[in-house]
């Protein structure tokens, strides 16, 4: 007797409003000034991609040994795998390449060891912040063990590029952190020391800091006492980027509720202990996209010590610019070095996306 | 002190107390440092024979210097070389600022447009330049670009505008007699155009009518300066590049250095900027614009009053900083021999005269006053945008 009812089933959404069509549609064409948008990008795509296809690849070259060799008309690859150890090694001399491989392999393996459980980590992190140090630099400039001494000024191309980013990263670090911590210090000579240094270094582009570090530092040591060039660029861009270090830092500090420092003091905690334990861990979270864009800028500015003389992987390329036998290669080269780059540089901010997802305690705001 | 020092705490475990020691002991340890480097600097410029001070300035520099735009000869004084070196700092750092501002803006909405194709373009765009270092951009565009250009005989021609391997050349507008009176009337139109709007703001805070005062003032502008070029019969005669058989002359130009500076920091620095820009709209609550919606703005008016002032505030701070770094990267341009600051007196000048403190304090100087005034300036700019709380 009951009628039941039935509802008819929903009917599918209209057809123009879901699926392929309809995101096209509202993508592409939703409006008149989209429709121009979308035919410009589309010329642009056209002006750029099947020009750039054919140069690169269709009408490349990738074998010769000279620009003679080069004949397709397109990019003349073969002049990067001509100068691929000097990219890479610099001068270097090429029976101890294997120096630099060893180096780089003993780093990816204690790093790797991170991964296993069984590894204490803190005998792990002593080897690779002091015992590594050492036997890369005993490697790479030998004089010892039997090793053929190899001067600085013969290291070059990539690998004094990667040197240099790894080395002022690694010393950048702690130098920021404690800077930051000084000019948040209530004492007012280890804070206006630190606001002087820190406001100085930040007002100059780095070109200037080099430029003392070759030129300038000379003359500020005693007579006789004098070091290495390469130590001393170093030390420049390890102050230049420990300032921008510790303002990232400084950030995170300030975006620590007071009520934190007020629980540590209240602990007991000691000023240090409550720093290491307390504070400095939830600040240094909050700005890794910071600290690792600082990175990635200390990395990009590696390039500048070509301006003072010293042949990383640009200076390398520039000056294989200049081989009469390849003559015209400019573009090849610039687009090998914007590649490697690229590639180093991307991959550090995509990265820090991971260990930011990693690292989130679930306290943020969604 | 004697107050709060208890029996049980020993001098040393006062917090109070040790304060006082460190900072002793590293107020010592600067003093002591500054002294035996200053002290070692006096040694050795006596040894190597150089003399402190600024003298040399009044020197002939002897060198020519490529881009002048005051008067400049090789037998000008380093002091005059050092003005013109900071004019083009300058000016390379100013349009640098405007034009990446401006690719920056339009970068940074391409990114959130609604068009796929568009949105994906200006990722593609911002994700590549921000990721390949600043001088290598700038060795592109100078070493692989611009010195790919053809020789001056095939110049490539667009109207009275050429562009060969020794720059682009350009009508070169020469101001005759009368030309001060067009600038006056463009200057008074200006200031005509900043009353109008304001009683148009009046207007509307009294009568909630709006007039449409941006046009108007646009056209007060346009309308009185064209009027005044007319009734001065057109005072302005351009002097134009010609090609000869082997070269091109007259006009004004724009020589590949300074091109090269120009597009690598603006492109750099824009794709900088576009981040900020998008995060900067992303910030304001998407309830504003639904607001602002049933209040019934339209889409124009929403962006402009209700998102843009908002998302400035967000914006301007990391904005200020990438100015900063762009007048601080215009100092690359010494690796392609643009004359900036860096150039002329780091370089040419310290190489001919060994005055190292001077040249280099100098730079350093000249880039702090550069940097303090851009952030000054920033900050007022921000304070006035910034939200006005009770």
């Amino acid at each position: 007797m009951a009628i039941e009812f039935k509802p008819s089933p929903s009917l599918p959404p209209p057809s123009d409003s879901v699926g392929p069509v309809a995101w096209v549609r509202a993508n592409f064409f939703s409006s008149p000034l989209n429709i121009a948008l979308t035919l410009f990008s589309i010329y642009v795509l056209y002006l750029m991609i099947p020009p750039v296809l054919q140069w690169g690849l269709l009408d490349a070259t990738w074998e010769g040994s000279s620009k003679a060799a080069c004949t397709a008309g397109g990019a003349c690859w073969a002049f990067i795998g001509a100068y691929f150890e000097q990219f890479m090694y610099g001068l270097y001399p090429e029976t101890e390449y294997w120096r630099i491989n060893l180096a780089l392999i003993l780093l990816i393996v204690l790093v790797g060891m991170f991964a296993i459980k069984a590894v204490n980590k803190l005998f792990l992190s002593i080897a690779i912040i002091v015992v590594y140090p050492i036997v890369a630099f005993i490697l790479f400039s030998g004089g010892m063990f039997g090793l053929e001494t190899v001067e600085t000024s013969n290291w070059g191309g990539l690998f004094l590029t990667t040197l240099l980013g790894v080395v002022g990263i690694v010393a950048s670090f702690p130098l920021g952190v404690l800077l930051a911590l000084g000019r948040r210090s209530n004492m007012p000579i280890v804070k206006s020391v630190c606001v002087v240094f820190i406001e100085t270094i930040r007002a100059v582009p780095l070109i200037t800091i080099l430029f003392m570090a070759s030129v300038m530092i000379p003359l500020f040591l005693p007579e006789g006492l004098n070091f290495n060039k390469l130590l001393r660029v170093l030390i420049g861009i390890t102050l230049f980027s420990a300032a921008y270090m510790a303002e990232v830092i400084r950030g995170g500090l300030q975006a620590i509720p007071k009520g934190q420092y007020e629980a540590a003091d209240a602990m007991g905690l000691t000023y240090w202990q409550s720093m290491c334990l307390v504070i400095l861990p939830q600040a240094l979270k909050l700005v890794i996209p910071g600290i690792v864009n600082t990175f990635i800028g200390l990395f990009k500015d590696t390039t500048l010590v070509y301006i003072v003389g010293m042949f990383d992987l640009l200076g390398r390329i520039q000056a294989a610019n200049h081989d009469a036998n390849w003559l015209g290669t400019t573009i090849e080269g610039y687009a090998f070095a914007g590649f490697v780059y690229w590639i180093i540089c991307f991959g550090m901010s995509r990265y820090s996306m991971a260990v930011e997802r990693k690292l989130d305690t679930g306290h943020k705001r969604k | 002190m004697s107050e709060n020092t208890n029996t049980n705490t020993s001098f040393l475990n006062d917090a109070g107390n040790r304060a006082l020691i460190f900072q002793a002991v590293l107020l010592a340890v600067v003093v002591f440092v500054g002294y035996y480097l200053f002290s070692n600097l006096q040694a050795n410029l006596e040894t190597r024979g150089i003399s402190t001070g600024f003298s040399f300035f009044n020197e002939p520099a002897g060198f020519p210097v490529l881009i002048h735009l005051i008067e400049y000869t090789e037998a000008d004084s380093y002091g005059r070389a050092f003005a013109v070196a900071l004019i083009n700092t300058f000016v390379i750092s100013l349009l640098g600022i405007i034009l990446a501002t401006i690719i920056g803006v339009i970068m940074g909405l391409a990114r959130l447009s609604n068009n796929w194709l568009v949105a994906r373009l200006a990722t593609v765009y911002i994700e590549t330049l921000r990721n390949i270092p600043l001088l290598l951009q700038m060795f592109f565009w100078y070493f692989a670009v611009l010195a790919a250009m053809p020789h001056p005989r095939n110049s490539i021609v667009f109207g009275d505008f050429f562009i060969n391997k020794r720059g682009i050349y350009s009508p070169n507008p020469q101001f005759q007699d009368g030309s001060g009176f067009v600038l006056a009337a463009f200057l008074l139109s200006i200031v005509g155009a900043f009353f109008i709007v304001r009683w148009a703001k009046e207007r509307q805070k009294a009568t909630g009518h709006w007039f449409p005062a941006y046009w108007a003032s646009f056209g007060t502008i346009i309308g009185v300066t064209l009027l005044a070029f007319v009734v001065t019969g057109f005072p302005v005669e351009f002097d134009l590049p010609s090609k000869s058989r082997f070269n091109v002359t007259g006009g004004m130009v724009l020589v590949p250095e300074f091109v090269a500076v120009l597009i690598a920091l603006s492109t750099y620095t824009g794709s900088f900027i576009a981040e900020i820009v998008r995060a900067g709209i992303l910030s304001v609550n998407w309830g504003q614009t639904e607001a602002s919606r049933s209040l019934g703005l339209p889409d124009g008016k929403t962006q402009r009053l209700i998102v843009l002032p908002q998302a400035l505030r967000v914006i301007i701070p990391p904005l200020t900083s990438q100015y900063l770094n762009l007048a601080k990267n215009s100092s690359l341009g010494a690796a392609i021999a643009y004359p900036e600051l860096v150039a002329v007196v780091m370089g040419t000048t310290l190489n001919q005269t060994g005055q190292a403190i001077e040249t280099i304090g100098l730079c350093m100087l000249v880039y702090g006053s550069l940097s303090l005034s851009i952030s000054l300036f920033m900050n007022w700019y921000n304070k006035r945008m910034s939200l006005v709380e009770r």
